[in-house]
């Protein structure tokens, strides 16, 4: 195995895998570093070692994913899994762990696609046992054919939550409701989009049939839901809301909640490269050009929903043409070679994203479950609680990093990855200012935790 | 000079809170100008030490002022917690300094010698051998040659201290005006106009407590404060169940049971990022200070900008020329909180001046005759 | 605290078991799953205590973001199940509050 590859792919999601297939066809040495064990990502997670029973339960989509996993295989890339990344700098060394010891890698060029997770879903009792995301019950079913044994109770909104009930009826996993935000204020602001939407026709075909099983099924679907709260002592009990005018309370130990996905810019934060905040998505994006290049950071690349959440098919493109990217640098294509390629895909990536302005306007979440009331937790790691934060701002603090050290809000393990969106707009609510304004955490590495002898064994490197 | 404020103060760190809760426990009407949330803060990058030992080699006005500080420090926590319902969680239980080698070991005694030599036989201190050491911290590794023991020494909560000195100065009136950045400083009529990124203020005193920012702006006011940044890097481990009672000068468990793990000192300009080999260093230090925390999971890593002066000692000192403003600047803003609030703010409210403090004038850095050098 | 709020598919193509305990109690899973799937298809759901204020916690994301999914693996403290695959024999405690590392003494206060 080579140190010092010429291309490092972080992440063996769509993105990365496109990315590493180009890359290493086009003559690159490259090396694949995911977590898991086989590759995919989340939206194809295992896939390579699913039966034809889940297959057909989870869909086209799923199944797709194959074929790129063997294009893969084939491709003469390295795959180096259960390799946890814990740092990744501006000169292109990446650090990592793998089997206990930590190991060290020099690119010429780092394309980070490390993908989306879920947006944090804040409200009374998001924390018990029992309430846990759309896509972890997702992993589970294409993972470890696990599924819930009482009907299933999915709340929030975004295609996701349809899909994974889509995917349960065809498991023949029952559903005790969909408890769906979307409203008609939604409705109302996607409408201007809808003739770009339908320009993108084969996405909205897919959804709308989907959602046709699901009402023919019988699936009961509670619209235009507020004021969700679970309720539990030590576990989930059961969860309120009011629709349609009523105030409800359906009995369950399981809730699964959703409102969309958002980047993971752990990585981009920690190269200290400029973010935006994009106001459709409600996210931080990293600034890169059309190619997926990370401002300010010459030798490091972003494709996939890491860059902005685009889905899988957009993700792939952006793979091929940051690998189209590394390849010109280091003179393995020729600009003349590459400008078509690009081109081609560059357009196909506009036909892919022509129905986000849609879906994002649609499946917009709710102010109430991005910045909650004062009494629910936002930092599920250290327990600090929305009103805490509140607190902080009125004695000075004016941003995230400030609101963290009177608090500890986001020095948890999970770094922040679960309130740190929630943070800068609750921030930015209380000062009425702009999430750009308030900024982020600072994130440094280790990007995930690492034990103090890994960490003093890089010195062997 | 007619002002709403009786002094405004540049600053507010832990050096600037602490002097601005002494001038408002001495009734004086204080603003707080603050830069911002990615400024460098060297306050949110500290080691939570309440430390005397070994401090003020070559200069023991020093050694004397840091003890001093550390004397007060009880009734000053005793006061912020009455105030603000805050507990900075002060613990002075002793503090122990390892010796990896040999060399280090005799270092360190001749040190400590001196320093008692100077200040006096209140200085107490043990020098402990492998067994010793061992015999009173349970779990030290086989690879430390021994330590120094005071009973000077202690640990806080470095980010509940910050917490409380804001909310102790908001309580007493205190205007704190953040995000604005500190463009200018007029001397005029017996006070002192500040322009900030978002407008003015006037008062009549004037304490410059902006950390690395104070070089620019003590030029300003006929101050001269030459700080460089020194960067220190800190890993933080998870919670633990509780092992380690005893700040010691490589390793403390905090209050929340969490590990913090230092430390170094670097000359690398203003970079407040992390560096892998260093961190691998104080990793590799921790494992032979305590091997059992090899499996500890380090959480979070960061470097902070220490404000070094050229002799690592303080800089307190009020300019001739523009009579009224103040310099207050040091690394120790932990250790010295009580003193800035206790000693230094009544000095700058116009009460008695500590004696101690002609030492830490900036001018002794315009000597040509002296060489100075901070690694203590 | 056992819920049964997952379980594995009956239809599931049978894989190879393996054997696992959870606090001391003999679980038989699926190989090649990880740690946190094999305890939620078991049965269980509570998998720590969060070492600030001891409320009880379970998976959330199941894909190692969130943290929630600690569990001591093989006596070694605060490993995210949701990343680790099962293998036989292994041996899975409940992560109750606060790590304890290994050759901790008791700790002991000099004064």
């Amino acid at each position: 195995m080579h140190s010092e590859p010429d291309i490092v792919v972080i992440g063996a999601g769509p993105a990365g895998m496109a990315a590493a297939t180009l890359a290493s066809s086009g003559g690159a040495r490259v090396a694949l570093l995911d977590e898991q064990d086989g590759p995919g990502g989340q939206i194809w997670r295992s896939i390579t070692a699913a039966p034809e029973a889940r297959l057909q339960t989870l869909g086209p989509d799923y199944a797709a994913g194959l074929r790129v996993a063997r294009d893969f295989a084939a491709s003469g890339a390295e795959h180096i899994g259960r390799a946890t990344v814990w740092q990744v700098t501006r000169e292109g060394v990446v650090n990592y762990l793998h089997a206990g010891v930590s190991c060290s890698l020099r690119a010429k060029r780092v394309i980070l696609c490390s993908g989306a997770m879920e947006r944090p879903f804040p409200i009374p009792g998001w924390t018990l046992p029992g309430v846990m995301t759309a896509g972890a019950a997702q992993i589970l079913l294409k993972s470890a054919d696990t599924v819930p044994t009482q009907p299933a109770v999915l709340a929030g909104c975004g295609p996701l939550l349809y899909l994974l009930a889509w995917q349960y009826v065809r498991a023949g996993v029952s559903i005790a409701a969909i408890i769906d935000t979307t409203d008609a204020s939604d409705y109302r602001r996607a409408m201007p989009h809808l003739p770009r939407a339908v320009m993108a026709w084969p996405y909205l075909q897919k959804g709308l049939a989907l959602l046709r099983v699901l009402r023919r099924k019988g699936v009961p679907f509670f619209k235009g839901a507020t004021q969700l709260s679970i309720e539990g002592h030590d576990a989930a009990q059961a969860i309120r809301f009011t629709s349609g005018g009523k105030s409800h309370r359906l009995q369950t130990e399981l809730i699964l909640l959703h409102q969309g996905v958002v980047p993971n810019t752990q990585f981009t934060w920690a190269l200290r490269a400029p973010h935006s905040w994009d106001t459709a998505q409600l996210c931080w994006r990293p600034d890169v050009d059309e190619l997926g290049r990370l401002q300010d950071v010459d030798q490091v690349l972003v494709a996939g929903d890491g860059r902005g959440i685009g889905g899988a098919s957009a993700a792939s493109i952006q793979g091929r043409l940051a690998a189209l990217a590394a390849l010109q640098d280091l003179a393995l294509i020729s600009t003349d070679k590459a400008r078509p390629q690009i081109d081609a895909a560059r357009s196909e990536l506009q036909r892919h994203l022509r129905i986000r302005p849609f879906l994002d306007a649609l499946y917009r979440p709710k102010d109430a479950n991005r910045i909650p009331a004062d009494d629910v937790l936002v930092c599920r790691c250290e327990e600090v609680t929305a009103g805490s934060i509140r607190d902080f701002v009125k004695l000075g603090c004016s941003g995230p990093n400030q609101t963290k050290s009177f608090g500890r809000c986001g020095m948890g393990p999970c770094q922040g990855r679960l309130c740190g969106l929630t943070v800068t707009e609750l921030i930015a609510d209380a000062r009425k200012a702009l999430p750009e304004d308030v900024g982020y955490y600072r994130i440094r590495p280790p990007i995930k935790p690492i034990t103090l002898a890994e960490l003093s064994s890089t010195r062997d490197n | 000079m007619a002002a709403d404020n009786d002094v405004i103060v540049v600053g507010a760190g832990l050096v600037g809170s602490a002097v601005a809760y002494g001038l408002l426990r001495q009734g004086l009407r204080v603003a707080m100008l603050d830069e911002g949330d990615v400024a460098f803060r060297a306050s949110r990058g500290n080691f939570g030490l309440v430390w005397v030992q070994g401090k003020g080699y070559g200069c023991s006005p020093y050694a004397r002022w840091s003890l001093a500080s550390a004397r007060l420090w009880p009734a000053f926590a005793a006061a912020l917690l009455e105030e603000t319902g805050v507990n900075v969680e002060l613990v002075q239980n002793g503090g122990f300094h390892f010796c990896l080698t040999e060399a280090e070991f005799f270092e360190r005694r001749e040190r400590l010698q001196w320093l008692q030599a100077e200040v006096g036989p209140e200085y107490g201190f043990e020098m402990l051998g492998q067994a010793s050491l061992r015999s009173r911290l349970p779990g030290v590794g086989p690879g430390v040659t021994g330590a120094s023991y005071t009973s000077m020494d202690g640990h806080v909560n470095p980010l509940k201290l910050f917490h409380a000195l804001h909310k102790a100065c908001l309580g007493r009136g205190a205007a704190l005006h953040g995000n604005r950045r500190v463009n200018d400083i007029r001397y005029a009529d017996g006070g002192f106009t500040v322009t900030t990124s978002r407008g003015a203020l006037s008062a009549p005193r004037l304490v410059l407590a902006a950390g690395l920012g104070n070089k620019v702006l003590a030029d300003k006011v006929g101050l001269y404060a030459p700080v460089e940044p020194n960067q220190g890097q800190v890993l933080v481990g998870e919670r633990i169940a509780p092992f380690l009672r005893n700040p010691t000068i490589y390793v403390r468990q905090t209050d929340e049971g969490t590990i913090q793990i230092g430390d170094s000192m670097e000359d690398c300009g203003y970079n407040d990022t992390t560096r892998t080999e260093v961190l691998a260093k104080i990793a590799a230090r921790a494992i032979v200070c305590f091997p059992q925390l090899a499996n500890l999971n380090i959480v979070r890593c960061w470097a902070a900008l220490r404000v070094m002066s050229p002799d690592g000692f303080p800089i307190y000192q009020e300019s001739t020329t523009c009579p009224g403003a103040f310099v207050t600047t040091c690394h120790s803003g932990v250790t010295l909180a009580a003193a800035h609030a206790q000693r230094i703010a009544p000095w700058i409210a116009g009460l008695s001046r500590p004696e101690e403090l002609d030492v830490f004038s900036g001018e002794r850095f315009l000597d040509p005759h002296r060489e100075f050098h901070n690694d203590h | 605290m056992t819920t049964n709020a997952f379980s594995v598919l009956p239809g599931a193509v049978s894989t190879s078991l393996v054997n696992l305990t959870f606090n001391g109690q003999l679980r038989r899973v699926p190989a090649g799953i990880s740690v946190a799937a094999a305890l939620l298809g078991s049965g269980e759901m509570r998998l720590r205590s969060s070492p600030v204020s001891g409320a009880p916690r379970a998976p959330y994301c199941m894909m190692g973001v969130c943290f929630e999914c600690l569990v001591e693996i093989d006596g070694v403290p605060n490993r995210q199940g949701c990343l680790i695959s099962v293998q036989d024999g292994m041996q899975v405690r409940s992560q109750e509050g606060r790590a304890q590392l290994a050759q901790q003494q008791e700790p002991h206060e000099h004064a």
